[in-house]
């Protein structure tokens, strides 16, 4: 049913109109002359509030409110994979083709080109007996996806026709399921309420890691597939490059990137990036793996509060068709500040710094649709989304609570430092406030793929930089000769784990990927030659020839070796090692 | 838009407060249409509808609710948000803050009428900003390079030069090799008098004049001015990027005052604040000005910003410089300390950074070992900033040879890098030379940062 009232009230991007009533809290409204959208978020009597995702300029009193008879949803189907949409899924292209290089309002763009037809090839046979999430057929969607099309959630019932392998639209018929209640017809397009999470079976632990190829995240502070991961950092201290390394290169099947609130030529590099990149693993374009979602923060507010769900509900429905999907959300706390933005407007009274008091809620419902899971359907599968948030706190200040709320639910923590940066030490991650939970269940991940001692290398590894800190402070006031030779061996090789194995150059066609088997090897070395060094030191051999060894330029340069030539290099440096010290 | 001609003029003034104004009984009033005012003694003003209910506006009065009173004051609804008459001819024009000539010439014959608050750009329509500008600044060229489309401000304090350095970057900005249109558009928000007299004179001497458009909103000027001054500038800079094809620069001093003014309102208006009394939306509404800069896919023109902003206490977590830290890409900070040293330009390099510089510098750009001279001059310089410390406390002679000579690079990176005249323009090429002279002085096994060839061509030998 279609109600449609009158505007009543405007301020910023909040409107309110009377003679609503009958529609539905969360429902979609198209407001004004201009038919901008928008939602309804409060409801009383015959007034309804509602956020709009457009500019308001030049709204008056009096103008017309619509409903659509449905809450803000997304279309899924075949034509997702591959686009760039705006905070509220319409694609970005079709934008530019309607309105030019600017964005207009009240634009209206289908999110799934509708004309468009696809080589469906059907799985399911006349007389199966299906549920919700059991596959009917198949289109190839891009190079990298084989979409699967799924019985939509709720369903149950006996396959009446399904169609024959050919070519078809997203709004063609393609199935006929006899339910309790009758025949429902099934298109390959589905549309979903954002706010609500699409069903599955049962989570189940995460134990496999979401391989990065970045060191510090991989080796020392590893995310989980189906994980959370946090990156609180100031500004400037490379948290959109760590997000989009993450982007490019993480193991997961599909990568769905959230620019929230971000920077307009941001967005730009990864627009222009992504279709020239190749997948480390397929050689296919990054981009046809990728749904991209850029809601800049010159964009209307409203829509960027919308924007990550707009991007866990893409997720989730990849996830039913069992893949792993890896999304990146840049940044939470603009999506946290369009909350503050829209509640202040609404004279919500606010709680910590201004937030409203439902912050740490709704954080939590969204971090929660991550997670390793059983899908839907007869045969389940395994399959997950990591979720990765990068939070920006006010002046670098971890404790304001946006940090804070996300710190409580998610589990690992990447903490990005300033001073790192401007040291130019990337990633930025600092090693000692840093920390995953997931290290004990992904365990035997590493020690059956990689190598049995991983944990125990990695852990020493972890000592030696912790006693850096301690060592450091005792160097700070009586300098680094008053220190006994075994502890300077300590120190050197702590500056080779920072500098030769944590630093990792992004723009380095060499270092930016680095395969779990090349770390591993890497830090083994460095490890080494503490051993090594500490036996000669013990022998009574002098520091000063250890500090000069030219083994040690050797080893800074090994994160350049290709991996063609990785392994016969790392055995040269290891011989070149034991034979320099022994030598010293 | 509201198209009927209706005059909507009303004396129903309820209340004056602040730069606020509520006007009762109105009828088809728009959200942010501009109004004008007329006061008891005659004199016109304008202002702006912040928010509207069915009979009743809240108008923002630009030029201050001064003499309004409740019962004669007459508002007349134009129907139309705010818009900026554009044309060619404004090129080398003064304006005032809410863009009315003030330099005695005659008004601007329209060639477009633009509304001042812009549509967002299509991300999807930009082009990655990737054009090399050489400043003539070594700190800038070398290690925090500004390119076309770039917003790059500099975080400066209350008494450091940074009029100076901006005046020179206007100064000495080109491409290398390229010689499109070139304009400056420099928008002055609650500057002094001698400030803007300081720029005015320095365009002069230059002969800058003839292609700067200025937009001047002074210290004595309504505060609430200041808040179109920006956009009235941008959407100018707009005209002139993508409509006439001009490289266009703007400088926006002081954003703090901006911010003042920002907050001004908000508290007039009884909002909720959020930090220090800022409104909650001053991250969006920021966002909506420094946003305004960059490329766009198939045009020629480009704006690239450089806000100034001066950082209260010199404290960078302060919400103005925080925010705008997260929006624009980079920041050049300027330091207290390398002041008090006489150093000028006393950029601090090591919390600056410019997010562009690596898609617009290398082979071809710049130089290929660029990007590796510049984080190994960073590196070097980082670390030898941090011995500092230590040396107040053990002394000189008990650091090792090692730390010693970083701790001469840092010494020499100050006096001979940094520092550089007021009219001196270096070129690229001379900064990165200049940069393989300093780090001779570190020992070669040191220099990790750059590739093993690029030490072969450039490390100087002797």
């Amino acid at each position: 049913m279609i109600i449609k009232g009158n505007i009543i009230k405007i301020a910023g991007p909040v409107v309110v109109a009377d003679g609503m009533r009958g529609a539905q809290i969360f429902e979609m409204v198209k407001v004004g002359n201009s038919k901008l959208i928008g939602e309804i978020i409060e409801l009383e009597g015959d007034t309804a509030t509602i956020q709009v995702y457009e500019e308001t300029a030049g709204i008056q009193p009096g103008e017309v409110v619509e409903s659509t008879g449905g809450p803000l949803s997304v279309e899924l189907g075949p034509g997702v994979m591959g686009s760039i949409f705006d905070g509220i899924q319409r694609p970005l292209e079709l934008i530019k083709a309607e309105s030019g290089d600017f964005i207009a309002r009240g634009v209206d763009a289908p999110s799934v080109d509708k004309e468009k037809k696809w080589t469906f090839k059907a799985i399911a046979k006349v007389g199966d007996k299906v549920k919700g999430g059991d596959v009917l057929g198949e289109v190839q969607e891009t190079s990298a996806v084989l979409q699967k099309i799924l019985v939509p959630p709720m369903f149950e019932g006996t396959i009446k026709s399904i169609a024959a392998d050919g070519e078809y639209t997203v709004l063609d018929d393609i199935a006929e399921i006899e339910t309790d209640s009758g025949v429902e017809k099934i298109q390959m397009l589905q549309k979903w309420p954002v706010k609500k999470g699409r069903p599955y079976t049962d989570k189940l632990d995460p134990d496999v890691p979401l391989i990065t190829g970045q060191r510090a995240q991989d080796t020392f502070f590893s995310v989980a597939k189906g994980g959370t991961a946090a990156i609180p950092g100031p500004f400037g201290s490379g948290k959109t490059v760590t997000q989009q390394q993450l982007a490019k290169w993480a193991d997961a099947d599909i990568v769905i990137y959230i620019g929230c609130g971000e920077r307009g030529n941001e967005m730009t590099e990864v627009l222009s990036e992504f279709p020239y990149l190749e997948d480390p693993k397929t050689g296919n374009p990054l981009m046809d793996r990728t749904v991209l979602i850029a809601n800049t923060s010159n964009m209307p507010v409203a829509a960027r509060e919308a924007c990550v769900y707009t991007g866990i509900t893409i997720a989730e429905y990849y996830r039913d068709q069992g893949y792993d999907v890896a999304l990146m959300a840049d940044s939470t706390s603009r999506w946290a500040e369009a909350m503050r933005e829209i509640s202040g407007r609404l004279e919500e009274m606010p709680g910590e710094e201004g937030y409203p008091a439902y912050l740490a809620s709704r954080l939590a419902q969204f971090y929660e649709r991550a997670g390793r899971v059983n899908t839907l359907g007869t045969n389940p599968e395994r399959a997950s989304i990591s979720v990765v948030g990068a939070v920006s706190p006010p002046g670098g200040d971890l404790s304001e609570p946006v940090t804070q709320n996300t710190l409580r639910i998610c589990k690992v923590f990447w903490a990005l430092d300033a001073s790192l940066a401007d040291k130019r030490h990337f990633p930025s991650i600092d090693w000692l406030q840093s920390y995953s939970l997931y290290l004990n269940s992904i365990q035997g991940w590493w020690e059956e793929n990689v190598a049995a001692d991983w944990r125990a290398t990695r852990d020493e590894a972890m000592v030696l930089l912790q006693k850096e800190s301690e060592l450091q402070e005792i160097v700070q006031l009586v300098g680094p000769d008053a220190l006994p030779d075994s502890e300077q061996v300590t120190l050197e090789t702590a500056r080779m784990l920072r500098e030769d194995f944590l630093q990792q150059n992004a723009f380095d066609e060499v270092d930016t990927y680095c395969a779990p088997d090349k770390q591993y090897a890497m830090l083994k070395t460095i490890l080494l030659f503490q051993k090594e060094s500490l036996a000669a030191v013990e022998r009574g051999a002098n520091i000063q020839n250890i500090v000069e060894l030219t083994v040690k330029e050797e080893i800074g340069k090994m994160k350049y070796v290709p991996e063609a030539d990785f392994e016969a290099k790392i055995d040269s440096i290891q011989a070149d090692i034991v034979k320099q010290c022994s030598e010293a | 838009m509201n198209t009927n001609i209706k005059t909507r003029e009303y004396t129903t003034v309820s209340e004056v407060s602040g730069p606020l104004m509520v006007v009762e009984g109105v009828e088809g009033v728009g959200y942010n249409e501009i109004v004008e005012i007329q006061t008891p003694t005659g004199e016109q003003r304008s202002g702006q509808v912040l928010e509207v209910t069915k009979d009743v506006a809240v108008v923002q009065v630009f030029e201050g609710t001064i003499d309004l009173n409740t019962k004669t004051t007459k508002t007349r609804f134009t129907g139309e948000t705010a818009k900026i008459g554009v044309s060619r001819d404004m090129v080398g024009r003064i304006f005032n803050g809410i863009g009315k000539p003030i330099d005695g010439g005659p008004e601007i014959i329209a060639d477009k009428e633009l509304d001042i608050n812009g549509s967002p750009m299509n991300p999807a329509s930009r082009e990655f900003p990737e054009e090399f500008i050489q400043t003539g600044i070594s700190t800038i060229d070398g290690m925090n390079t500004l390119v076309r489309g770039q917003k790059l401000p500099i975080f400066s304090g209350s008494g450091l030069p940074h009029n100076d350095l901006a005046a020179q970057i206007a100064r000495q900005a080109k491409v290398l090799g390229d010689d499109s249109e070139f304009a400056v558009i420099f928008a002055a928000m609650g500057i002094t008098h001698e400030e803007a007299n300081f720029f005015m004179r320095d365009f002069e001497r230059t002969g800058a004049l003839e292609k700067v458009t200025v937009f001047m909103n002074l210290a004595d000027d309504p505060a609430i001015e200041r808040i179109l001054t920006p956009k009235m500038a941008l959407t100018t800079a707009e005209y002139f990027a993508f409509e006439l094809d001009m490289q266009v620069l703007v400088i926006l001093t002081d954003m703090t005052n901006y911010c003042e003014a920002l907050r001004e309102i908000s508290a007039a208006r009884d909002e909720v604040p959020g930090r220090r009394g800022y409104p909650g939306y001053m991250y969006t509404d920021l966002a909506g000005i420094y946003e305004r800069a960059g490329r766009i896919d198939g045009k020629e023109g480009s704006i690239t910003q450089m806000p100034i902003l001066v950082m209260p206490q010199d404290d960078i977590t302060h919400p103005i410089p925080d925010l705008t830290g997260y929006i624009t890409e980079g920041q050049i900070v300027l330091s207290r300390d390398l002041f008090r040293k006489g150093i000028y330009p006393p950029v601090d390099v090591l919390p600056s950074l410019s997010r562009l510089m690596s898609g617009g510098i290398g082979d071809g750009k710049t130089r290929a070992d660029h990007s590796g001279v510049s984080d190994q001059l960073y590196s070097a310089y980082a670390e030898g900033r941090g011995l500092r410390d230590l040396v107040a406390v053990v002394g000189e002679e008990a650091l090792t040879e090692r730390d010693q000579s970083f701790l001469k690079f840092a010494q020499a990176f100050e006096d001979k890098y940094i520092t550089q005249s007021v009219d001196e323009d270096r070129t690229i090429f001379e900064s990165l030379d200049l940069g393989w002279d300093l780090l001779k002085i570190l020992p070669k096994t040191e220099l990790k940062r750059v590739k093993e060839e690029f030490i072969e061509e450039y490390l100087p030998k002797d």
